[in-house]
C-alpha cells in the first residue's frame, strides 16, 4: 500500500510559520527510496528543532547505513516549532518526515534519538501529531515500534510507558540487525503481532522492551527489584560497541542543510570512548573503551566530507580529542593540506596543556588565533581531585601563558558548580584561576588586551557513572554560589574588566536531574508537563521551572517520593537503581569504589597509559582498548587553491 | 585581474522557501563544491566575492533572480553556468551566465514583474479590484517592518497590474484562479506585491481566500516602450564580442 505525500498540505501552512524552508526537505545528499520496494521502513527522529537536530552525527550515521540496506528504507523528522504544530493540529496534517513527507506513523520503527533527556516532551508532541497512543501497551499493529537511542537512553525508565524499546550504545550494527529481524518476522507472515516482533528483539538481550520487565518498589518508595515478566527475556539487556571504526566510515555523505543549523561544518568523530575517568561525565563512563579511527581513514574521510558537501569548517570529534595517538600527525597533515585554502579545521574537546597550542597552532594557519577551550572543570585544587579532572593549576597557568604569548587574545574556561562535596570557596576559587589567568597573560605579552571568560554549567548527576549515588546540590545553593562569584568579579578593579562570565541559573539542571536519574513514575510528570503546554524544554525562552514542578507535585501525589527524593538525596550502595538492569559494561563495584574514592579526593590514571583499574568494560563486552600509533602519515591531495 | 560573471538564477518549487541568507550559504558551498575558483575579500575573516541584488523574500518564487562571483582565473560562462546548475540542489536553477564587461549589475535591476495566483479568486472582483487601484493616484498601505508598523504609498511604484483568468487548475472545473500580473518599480520604500494585495483590499475590499502564491517573473531596466522590464544581462552581452 503506497503513501501519500503531505507536502502538499504542509505547503499551504508554510508561508504562515517562521523559517519554513527547515521542513521542506531535499537537503544535498538526502535520500528518497521509493516506498513500495522497502520492506522495512525507519522514521529517525531527534526531538529538537531542525537546527540542532539535522547536524546531529547519530541520525546522519543511522540514516545512511539504513537506505544502504536494499529493502529498507530511512526518513527523517524532527520537532516542529510551536506554530506550525498549532496549524498542523486545525488542518488535521499528521507529524511528517522531511524527505518524502510520509506520516510517521505508515514506518514500521520510528526511532528517535535522545541525546538529552530535555526532548523527551517534544518526543509527546511527535506522537501525538503522528496519531500514535502515547502508551506503548495502548498501541496495535499499525503502529511503529517507537526506539528510544543516544545516551538517555542508558537509563530511559522516564519514558518507559512511551517507547517499545530501547537500544544501548552505538547504533550502526544493531539498527541493522533490528532492520532484519522486522523483515524475516514480516516474511513470515507477522507471527505474535506486535509483541511477536518486540519478543523476538528482547531475546537477544540487546534491545530493552520496558514492558516486559516489571518493578516492584518497597514501602519507602525506592525500588526492590526489577524482573522480566515473560520467558526468554533475559534479566540484563547489554550495550552495543562498535569495535573497528575503519570498517564504519560515516559520514559518507553528509547532508548539506539549506536552512541554518547549530553546527555548520562537517564532522569525522576521530574516535570513540574516552578513559580519562573524570567522574562526572556519563559520555566518558557509558563509551568505553577507546576505539581510535587510523589516521589514514581520517584523512579520507575528511577529503571525501569537504568534497560532498562544501563544507568550510572541518570539525575533528571525540571526547578529548587531544588524546589521539596520532593526533600530532593527524593536525600537521591536514594543515598541510588545506594550508592556502579556505578550508578551516577545529579540535573541541581538548586537556588542558601546551602540546594542546601546537595543535592549535597548526590548525589556525588558514584562519586567525581568536579564542583557545579548556575545561578544568573544577575551581579548586581539591574540586578537580574530587572528579578526577586531573589539571594543576601549574598545568593551567602554564598552558594560558603559551597560548597568550604565541598570539591568542581570548581563553574560555569551563566549570561546573554543584559538584559533590563542593564548598563555596570552591566556587571562588574559579574568580581567583581567572585571574592569575589574566595576570599571567598580561606578564606575557606585555599587554592589556588578553580575555578570560568562565563559563559555568550546573551539574547533573548521570547513570552509569560514580556520581549515581550523589546528591545533586539544590538550585537555590547553586544560585547563591554564581552570585557570589559573579559578584567577586565584577568588583574585582584589576581583573574583572577582562574576565567575562557566562552562566545559567540552577533550576533547569534539576528537571535534567530529576529525568536523569528518574524512574518509571517519572513518566506520568512527562505527560502532565506535555498536557499543560510543555514543548522544546532544552530551549530556556520555552522551559517553565514551575510547570514541571507544579505537574510533579501532583503526578506523585500519594507515592512516598518527590522531585527532592529524585535530585538532591543521596543513595546508598545498595539500593537498587532504575537502570540496574541495563549493563553499560561497568562494574557496579569498581563504579562505588571510584565514588568513594572521590570523596576522599584519590585520582584515577587513564587506563589507555596506565596499567587497567578494572572499570569491568572490557570483559564485559569482549571489547579492548583499540588504539595505534599506526605510524603512517598523511599524504598530501591536490586541492583547489 | 579578476573576472566577474554576472548570474541569472531561478528559485522554483520548495526552494522558493529559502531566504536570502541560505542561499548565500548554498551558493557558497556549491561553488566550493564545484571547484570554481572563487576570488576571497582580504582581511581578517575573507569572504567569498559573491554579491547578490536584490533578493525576492521567503516564500516567493522566482525566475529572474541575480548573483554576481569574482574569479581568480577566467572561466567561460556556458561551463560556469553548466557547472554551477549541477552543484546547487534542484530548484535552485542556474538560468544564465554573462561576463561583466560594463557598469554594475544592481543599477540595471529596475522594476520586476511579478506573477500572484490567487485560487478560488473571484475574477469579476479581482478586475473591479485592479481598475480601482489603477484610477487611484494614491494608495496608503502599512506593513510591519523591523522598525515598527510603517505608512508608505503602494500605488507609485506599480507601472502595470492586470488581472487574468486561469482556466486549467487543478483542484476541478469550478476551481477559479486569478492571476495577477504587474510591473513593479523598485523604489524605496519597496513595494512588493503583498502591498499591492493589501492596497486591493484597502481599495475595493477584495480579500482573496486562500494564500497567494507569488513568482518573480522579470528584473531588469523598465523599458519605456514596452512597459516591461528588458534583459538586464544585455548590455554586458553588447558590450563583448558575442
Amino acid at each position: 500500500m503506497s503513501v501519500e505525500s503531505l507536502f502538499p498540505r504542509l505547503e499551504a501552512l508554510l508561508p504562515k510559520v517562521q523559517k519554513p524552508i527547515q521542513y521542506v526537505g531535499g537537503e544535498l545528499n538526502s535520500t528518497v527510496k521509493d516506498w513500495d520496494e522497502a520492506t522495512v521502513r525507519w522514521a529517525l527522529m531527534y526531538p529538537d528543532a531542525y537546527e540542532v537536530g539535522l547536524p546531529n552525527q547519530g541520525v546522519q550515521i543511522l540514516y545512511e547505513i539504513l537506505n544502504e540496506l536494499p529493502d529498507t528504507l530511512a526518513e527523517r523528522t524532527y520537532a516542529v516549532w510551536p506554530d506550525l504544530e498549532a496549524l498542523m493540529r486545525a488542518e488535521g496534517v499528521p507529524q511528517f518526515t522531511v524527505d518524502a513527507h510520509r506520516p510517521v506513523r505508515a514506518f514500521d520503527v520510528l526511532g528517535v534519538s535522545f541525546s538529552t533527556e530535555l526532548g523527551y516532551t517534544n518526543l509527546l508532541t511527535a506522537l501525538d501529531l503522528a496519531g500514535i497512543p502515547f502508551s506503548s501497551a495502548d498501541r496495535g499493529d499499525d503502529d511503529p515500534i517507537v526506539l528510544a537511542g543516544g545516551h538517555s537512553a542508558f537509563n530511559p525508565e522516564p519514558i518507559s510507558e512511551f517507547i517499545d524499546a530501547a537500544v544501548l550504545g552505538d547504533g550502526e550494527q544493531i539498527a541493522i540487525a533490528i532492520s532484519e529481524v522486522i523483515r524475516e518476522w514480516k516474511a513470515e507472515g507477522e507471527p505474535g503481532g506486535r509483541d511477536g516482533v518486540l519478543l523476538r528483539l528482547a531475546e537477544t538481550g540487546g534491545v530493552y522492551v520496558p514492558r516486559f520487565y516489571d518493578v516492584e518498589y518497597l514501602p519507602d518508595g525506592r525500588i526492590k527489584r526489577v524482573v522480566p515478566n515473560r520467558s526468554g527475556v533475559p534479566s540484563r539487556v547489554f550495550k552495543h560497541t562498535v569495535m573497528d571504526l575503519d570498517e564504519w566510515p560515516y559520514p559518507k555523505k553528509p547532508l548539506v542543510p539549506l536552512a541554518e543549523t547549530v553546527h555548520e561544518r562537517f564532522s569525522v568523530e576521530i574516535f570513540r570512548g574516552c578513559t580519562r575517568g573524570c567522574r562526572f561525565c556519563q559520555a566518558g563512563m557509558i563509551t568505553r573503551p577507546v576505539r581510535e579511527r587510523s589516521i589514514t581513514t581520517i584523512g579520507a574521510m575528511v577529503d571525501n566530507g569537504v568534497k560532498e558537501s562544501g563544507f568550510s569548517e572541518v570539525g575533528l570529534l571525540s571526547l578529548s580529542s587531544a588524546d589521539h595517538s596520532e593526533i600530532g600527525d593527524v593536525a600537521k597533515g591536514l594543515a598541510d593540506r588545506y594550508e592556502g585554502t579556505n578550508v578551516s579545521l577545529s579540535l573541541p574537546s581538548t586537556r588542558v596543556d601546551a602540546f594542546n597550542i601546537d595543535l592549535a597552532n597548526e590548525f589556525s594557519r588558514n584562519g586567525r588565533r581568536s579564542g583557545l577551550t579548556f575545561a578544568p572543570e573544577g575551581g579548586s585544587e581539591r574540586m578537580r581531585k574530587v572528579i578526577n579532572k586531573m589539571v594543576s593549576e601549574e598545568d593551567l597557568i602554564r598552558t594560558v601563558t603559551t597560548a597568550y604569548s604565541q598570539g591568542w587574545r581570548q581563553v574560555k574556561l569551563y566549570f561546573m558548580c554543584g559538584l559533590p562535596t563542593e564548598e563555596d570557596i570552591d566556587v571562588l576559587g574559579i574568580a581567583d584561576l581567572a585571574k592569575k589567568v589574566i595576570k599571567a597573560g598580561r606578564e606575557a605579552t606585555g599587554s592589556r588586551d588578553v580575555r578570560c571568560t568562565v563559563s559555568i554549567g550546573g551539574f547533573v548527576p548521570k547513570p552509569h557513572t560514580p556520581f549515581q549515588w550523589a546528591a545533586q546540590c539544590d538550585h537555590e545553593t547553586v544560585d547563591r554560589r554564581l552570585r557570589e562569584l559573579r559578584n567577586n568579579l565584577r568588583n574585582d578593579k584589576q581583573y574583572g574588566k577582562a574576565i567575562g562570565m557566562r552562566y545559567h541559573d540552577g533550576k533547569p539542571s534539576i528537571v535534567e536531574g530529576l529525568l536523569s536519574r528518574g524512574d518509571r513514575r517519572v513518566g506520568k510528570i512527562i505527560r502532565a508537563v506535555w498536557e499543560d503546554g510543555g514543548r522544546f524544554d532544552g530551549w530556556s525562552e520555552h522551559f517553565s521551572y514551575d510547570r514541571w514542578m507544579a505537574c510533579a507535585a501532583e503526578a506523585l501525589d500519594g507515592e512516598p517520593v518527590d522531585v527532592d527524593w529524585y535530585t538532591i538525596r543521596e543513595r546508598e550502595e545498595h539500593e537498587v537503581l532504575p537502570w540496574d538492569h541495563l549493563d553499560a559494561g561497568l562494574d557496579r563495584e569498581w563504579l562505588w569504589q571510584d565514588w568513594q574514592d572521590a570523596v576522599n579526593d584519590v585520582e584515577v590514571e587513564d587506563c589507555r597509559w596506565t596499567p587497567c583499574y578494572d572499570c569491568g568494560v572490557c570483559p564485559t563486552m569482549g571489547t579492548e582498548i583499540q588504539i595505534g600509533p599506526t605510524g603512517r602519515k598523511l599524504l598530501p591531495l591536490t586541492v583547489v587553491s | 585581474m579578476t573576472q566577474r560573471l554576472r548570474v541569472r538564477y531561478a528559485k522554483r518549487g520548495r526552494l522558493r522557501f529559502t531566504s536570502h541568507r541560505d542561499i548565500s550559504r548554498a551558493v557558497e558551498r556549491a561553488v566550493r563544491r564545484a571547484d570554481i575558483p572563487v576570488a576571497f575579500s582580504a582581511g581578517f575573516s575573507p569572504h567569498p566575492k559573491i554579491s547578490y541584488a536584490g533578493a525576492a523574500p521567503t516564500g516567493v518564487a522566482s525566475e529572474a533572480e541575480y548573483l554576481e562571483i569574482a574569479v581568480t582565473r577566467p572561466c567561460e560562462p556556458q561551463a560556469f553556468r553548466a557547472a554551477l546548475d549541477a552543484s546547487l540542489p534542484p530548484g535552485l536553477d542556474v538560468l544564465d551566465v554573462v561576463e561583466a564587461r560594463v557598469g554594475g549589475l544592481a543599477d540595471r535591476l529596475e522594476c520586476s514583474v511579478w506573477e500572484v495566483r490567487l485560487p478560488g479568486a473571484d475574477p469579476g472582483a479581482a478586475e473591479g479590484a485592479v481598475k480601482e487601484f489603477m484610477a487611484a493616484t494614491e494608495v496608503a498601505v502599512e506593513r510591519l517592518t523591523k522598525k515598527g508598523m510603517r505608512k508608505f504609498d503602494a500605488r507609485g511604484a506599480v507601472a502595470s497590474l492586470t488581472a487574468d483568468q486561469d482556466d486549467h487548475v487543478e483542484g476541478g472545473p469550478n476551481q477559479s484562479c486569478v492571476i495577477l500580473r504587474m510591473v513593479v518599480r523598485h523604489e524605496t520604500p519597496a513595494v512588493r506585491p503583498d502591498d499591492v494585495l493589501m492596497g486591493l483590499r484597502l481599495v475595493a475590499d477584495f480579500a482573496p481566500p486562500s494564500p497567494p502564491s507569488v513568482t518573480r517573473l522579470a528584473q531588469g531596466p523598465l523599458d519605456a516602450s514596452t512597459g516591461e522590464p528588458a534583459d538586464p544581462l544585455e548590455a554586458d552581452r553588447v558590450g563583448g564580442d558575442q
